[in-house]
C-alpha cells in the first residue's frame, strides 16, 4: 500500500500485470479492513518520464517486451480500493474503520470462501454508492458479478442484492435500471 | 395472543394469497378514509381484489377491514416516463415490489377482541392501525367472528368475494328495519328476494305479505338464465304459506290451486287510492282531486258506485255544476275509473274484507303471497290493490299496537311486506301519501315493515330510502342510482368502486343495520341444495312455543 485515506486507498502491484480486476474485493491486514478495487492504472514509475510508443517493426506485443526488457522496470501497476468494511473484534462490519489502513501494509485478493462470508450483507453496496467514483455504477456491476460466482447459489445472492440496490436507489430508477442491466446473468 | 397467520402466512411460494395470508403493512391512512397498505414483494397487486376482507394486527389491536380500492405505486415519480427493459425479465423482476409496488387501500371497520371466543364481539373500529402494522387476509375464524355463523341461527346467504367461508345474516336484526333489495332488471333481484323470504320464513319471527306482480314468489319461478323453473315459498313452505289471487283463471291456467281468491268492491276505493294512481291513470290534479268531491256527496260507501251509475245515466254535466268541478276532469276521471273498475277482480259490492282475511292468516303464523296474475302488467292494478290492502292492514296493526302499548291486547306479529317496482309508490310526489311512505318512515312502531325490490332506486323518495334499514345491492350501472343506494352510508365513495365492479349476476353489495360492515356476497345458489336445508328444517323451537300458547290461550 502505498497511499492511504478515509475512504480509500492505492496499492502497487508487485508485478505490472498482477492487478486485481475491477470490482475485486481484497483485504489489508493488521487491521483487517476491505475493500472494492475501483480503478487500476498502469503508469510510468517516474511520471516526469512519460511513456513512448515502440514496436513499430515488432509483428506482436511480446516481441516489443522481449526487445525492451527496460520496460517492466520502468512501468507499473496501481490500483485505487474503495473500503468497504473492517473487521472489528472478529465481527465484520460494513462500514468505514476509525482510521485509515497503515501505508506500507499488504494486500491480499479475498479467497471466494472470504467474498462470500463478506457479502451475506450488502451494505456495502450504499459506501460504493455515496463513493464519489465517477464510475461508481460499474464498480457496483463488477462487484455484484464477482460475488455472486462465489456463492453458493449465485441467482439468490444476485435478487437479494438487487433488492438492496432498488431500496438504496428507490428515487432514480433510471440509473438503477443501468446497474440492474450490467448485472444481468 | 393467538395468530393464526404467522404460520401460514410465511409457509413457500404460494399462487394465491390463502387465508390469512400475509399481504403487506401499513404505510399511511386516516380515519375518514382508511389506510393505505403496501404489499409485500411477493404478493401481486392481481391477487387482491376490492371488497376482500382483510385483518390488521396493529399493536394494541386487531383491525378488520375490507379493500376498497387496489393501486399501482412507485417510489421514484419518474418511473413513468422512464423506458425501461420491459423483455428483460431479470430488471423487472428486481423492479417489482421495490421501486414499482402494490397498495391497497383497506377501511379498517371494526376491532377484533383479541383472544377468540371473548365474551365481547367485534365493536366499531374509531381509529386506524399504527405504521407497518401488518396486514393479511382474513381467515374463516376472523369471517365468522363478525358475521355470526350458521351454528348461531343466523341465515347464510352466500360468500364473501374469493372465500368458500358461509357469510350470515342475522335475520332478526334484519326484519327490525326495512328492507331494500336494488340492482337493475336481470342481476337477480327476485332471486336474492326469494332467498331472504325463505329465510325469513324458516326463521318464523316474522309474518310477511308479498305483493306478487310477477306470480314469482308463490308456487314457482322461473329462471330464464337456465330455462328451469325453481320452487316457490308454497312448495317449500306448504301449509305455511297461503296464496291469495286476483286471478283465478291465471291460476287454473297454469294448474295451481289458490287459496283465496280476492275481489274488491268499489266501497273499498277511497279517494287517496285515486290520488296515488293519478299518474298511472293519467288524470289531472283537478280530476284526481274531484274525487273527495264525490265522496262527500255519497258518502264513503257508494260514491264510486253511484259516480259510475250517474256517468252510465248521462248526468255527470249536472253533477259536474253541483259539485263546482271542472265537467272535463269529471269526464276524464269517469272515463278511466270506468275503465279501471272493468277488471275481474272488481266487483260492486263486496261483503269479504280480504284485508281481515288476509290479518287471519297472518295473525295465525302464515305466511300470504299474493299472485298478480294477468294483472301484474297492470301498473294501476299492482299500485290500487297493494295500497288499498296495505293501509287496511297497517291500520288494524296500528290498532292492535295501540292497544297492546295500553295493556289491553297481545302484541302483533311482526309483518314484513314485500313490494315491487316500489318507485312507483314510493316517488316524491307520492310517497308522502301512500301507506308505503307511512310504514317506511315511521319504522317499526308499530311492527310493520317493508322490504322493497326495485331497480330504479333513484325514482324512490330519498326521505324513504333513508329510512330503509339493510340494502342488498346487485350491480346499478346509472349515477344516478348508485348515488340513490349509497346516500347516508358511511364510506359511500369507496363502496362507490366496489358495486360499480358486481359481476352481474348473483352477487350483491350488502350493508346496513343487520352487518357489521359492508360485504360483498357471492349470493349462495337457490336450487335443490338449498330446498333441502329448508324441508329439513321444520318449526323452529320458538314457533313450536308460539303455537302452544295460542292453542291453550298462553
Amino acid at each position: 500500500m502505498v497511499e492511504s485515506t478515509s475512504t480509500s486507498f492505492v496499492a502497487q502491484c508487485y508485478q505490472l500485470e498482477g492487478a486485481p480486476a475491477l470490482g475485486g474485493l481484497v483485504r489489508t491486514d493488521s487491521p483487517d479492513i476491505y475493500g472494492v478495487v475501483g480503478r487500476v492504472t498502469t503508469e510510468p514509475l517516474d511520471s516526469a518520464r512519460p511513456v513512448l510508443a515502440r514496436g513499430e517493426d515488432a509483428d506482436s506485443e511480446e516481441d516489443v517486451i522481449r526487445d525492451n526488457p527496460q520496460l517492466a522496470r520502468l512501468l507499473t501497476s496501481r490500483f485505487e480500493v474503495f473500503i468497504a468494511g473492517h473487521v472489528e473484534d472478529g465481527v465484520i462490519r460494513q462500514y468505514l474503520p476509525p482510521r485509515p489502513p497503515r501505508v506500507h501494509s499488504f494486500v491480499y485478493l479475498c479467497s471466494p470462501e472470504e467474498i462470500s462470508r463478506f457479502t451475506t450483507r450488502l451494505d456495502l453496496l450504499r459506501l460504493l454508492l455515496n463513493s464519489g467514483a465517477s464510475h461508481a455504477d460499474e464498480i457496483i456491476g463488477a462487484c455484484i458479478r464477482q460475488a455472486a460466482s462465489s456463492h453458493a447459489q449465485p441467482d439468490d445472492f444476485l435478487a437479494d442484492a438487487c433488492r438492496t440496490l432498488a431500496v438504496e436507489l428507490s428515487g432514480d430508477v433510471a440509473r438503477l435500471s443501468a446497474i440492474l442491466r450490467r448485472v444481468a446473468p | 395472543m393467538t395468530q393464526p397467520h404467522e404460520t401460514n402466512g410465511t409457509s413457500g411460494v404460494q399462487v394465491g394469497p390463502a387465508q390469512g395470508q400475509r399481504l403487506g403493512m401499513v404505510i399511511e391512512g386516516s380515519v375518514a378514509n382508511g389506510v393505505e397498505v403496501r404489499l409485500d414483494p411477493g404478493v401481486s397487486v392481481e391477487q387482491v381484489k376490492v371488497g376482500t376482507f382483510v385483518t390488521i394486527q396493529g399493536v394494541g389491536a386487531r383491525f378488520f377491514g375490507v379493500v376498497t380500492d387496489v393501486s399501482l405505486s412507485s417510489t421514484d415519480p419518474r418511473l413513468k416516463y422512464t423506458p425501461l427493459p420491459v423483455d428483460d425479465s431479470f430488471v423487472i423482476q428486481a423492479l417489482q415490489g421495490t421501486i414499482a409496488f402494490g397498495t391497497v387501500s383497506v377501511l379498517p371497520q371494526l376491532t377484533m377482541p383479541d383472544v377468540l371466543g371473548d365474551e365481547q364481539g367485534p365493536a366499531p373500529a374509531k381509529s386506524i392501525p399504527s405504521h407497518f402494522s401488518r396486514t393479511f387476509t382474513a381467515s374463516q375464524q376472523d369471517v365468522e367472528m363478525v358475521f355470526g355463523s350458521e351454528a348461531d341461527g343466523n341465515f347464510w346467504i352466500g360468500s364473501p368475494l374469493d372465500m368458500e367461508t358461509k357469510l350470515c345474516l342475522d335475520l332478526g336484526e334484519l326484519v327490525k328495519r326495512s328492507i331494500g333489495v336494488f340492482g337493475k332488471s336481470g342481476t337477480g333481484k327476485t332471486f336474492l328476494a326469494r332467498l331472504l323470504l325463505a329465510g325469513i320464513l324458516q326463521s318464523g319471527q316474522t309474518s310477511s305479505l308479498i305483493f306478487d306482480m310477477h306470480s314469482e314468489y308463490g308456487w314457482q319461478g322461473q329462471d330464464t338464465d337456465k330455462g328451469v323453473t325453481v320452487k316457490g315459498l308454497k312448495q317449500l313452505f306448504g301449509a305455511k304459506v297461503s296464496t291469495f289471487t286476483l286471478d283465478e283463471e291465471h291460476s287454473r291456467r297454469r294448474g295451481l290451486s289458490t287459496d283465496e281468491t280476492v275481489q274488491l268492491g268499489f266501497n273499498h276505493i277511497e279517494p287517496q287510492d285515486i290520488e296515488l294512481l293519478r299518474e298511472s291513470l293519467n288524470l289531472s290534479e283537478v280530476a284526481a282531486s274531484a274525487a273527495y268531491n264525490l265522496r262527500e256527496k255519497y258518502g264513503e260507501e257508494s260514491w264510486l258506485k253511484e259516480f259510475l251509475d250517474a256517468g252510465r245515466g248521462g248526468s255527470l254535466l249536472e253533477l259536474a255544476e253541483e259539485l263546482q268541478v271542472n265537467a272535463g276532469a269529471l269526464r276524464a276521471l269517469y272515463n278511466r275509473m270506468g275503465r279501471f273498475t272493468r277488471h275481474g277482480f272488481m266487483v260492486e259490492h263486496s261483503r269479504v274484507d280480504t284485508a281481515a282475511r288476509i290479518l287471519e292468516h297472518l295473525e295465525r303464523g302464515q305466511h300470504v303471497v299474493l299472485e298478480f296474475g294477468r294483472y301484474g302488467d297492470d301498473e294501476a292494478a299492482y299500485i290500487l290493490v297493494s295500497n288499498l290492502l296495505t293501509r287496511r292492514i297497517h291500520r288494524k296493526y296500528v290498532e292492535a299496537k295501540e292497544s297492546a302499548m295500553g295493556g289491553s291486547g297481545k302484541e302483533p306479529r311482526p309483518l314484513l311486506i314485500v313490494i315491487e317496482e316500489a318507485h312507483k309508490f314510493l316517488s316524491p310526489s307520492v310517497a308522502s301519501q301512500t301507506i308505503f311512505g307511512i310504514i317506511a318512515r315511521e319504522l317499526r312502531k308499530y311492527n310493520v315493515t317493508l322490504m322493497v325490490i326495485d331497480q330504479r332506486p333513484s325514482g324512490i323518495d330519498p326521505e324513504v330510502l333513508s329510512q330503509v334499514g339493510t340494502r342488498f345491492s346487485c350491480l346499478l350501472d346509472n349515477e344516478r342510482d348508485i348515488d340513490a343506494v349509497l346516500s347516508g352510508t358511511p364510506g359511500s365513495r369507496a363502496l362507490r368502486s366496489v358495486l360499480a365492479r358486481l359481476e352481474s349476476k348473483q352477487q350483491a353489495l350488502v350493508f346496513g343495520h343487520a352487518l357489521p360492515l359492508p360485504v360483498v356476497v357471492r349470493i349462495r345458489d337457490y336450487g335443490p341444495k338449498f330446498y333441502e336445508t329448508i324441508q329439513g328444517g321444520g318449526d323452529s323451537e320458538e314457533e313450536k312455543k308460539r303455537k302452544v300458547e295460542e292453542l291453550f290461550g298462553g
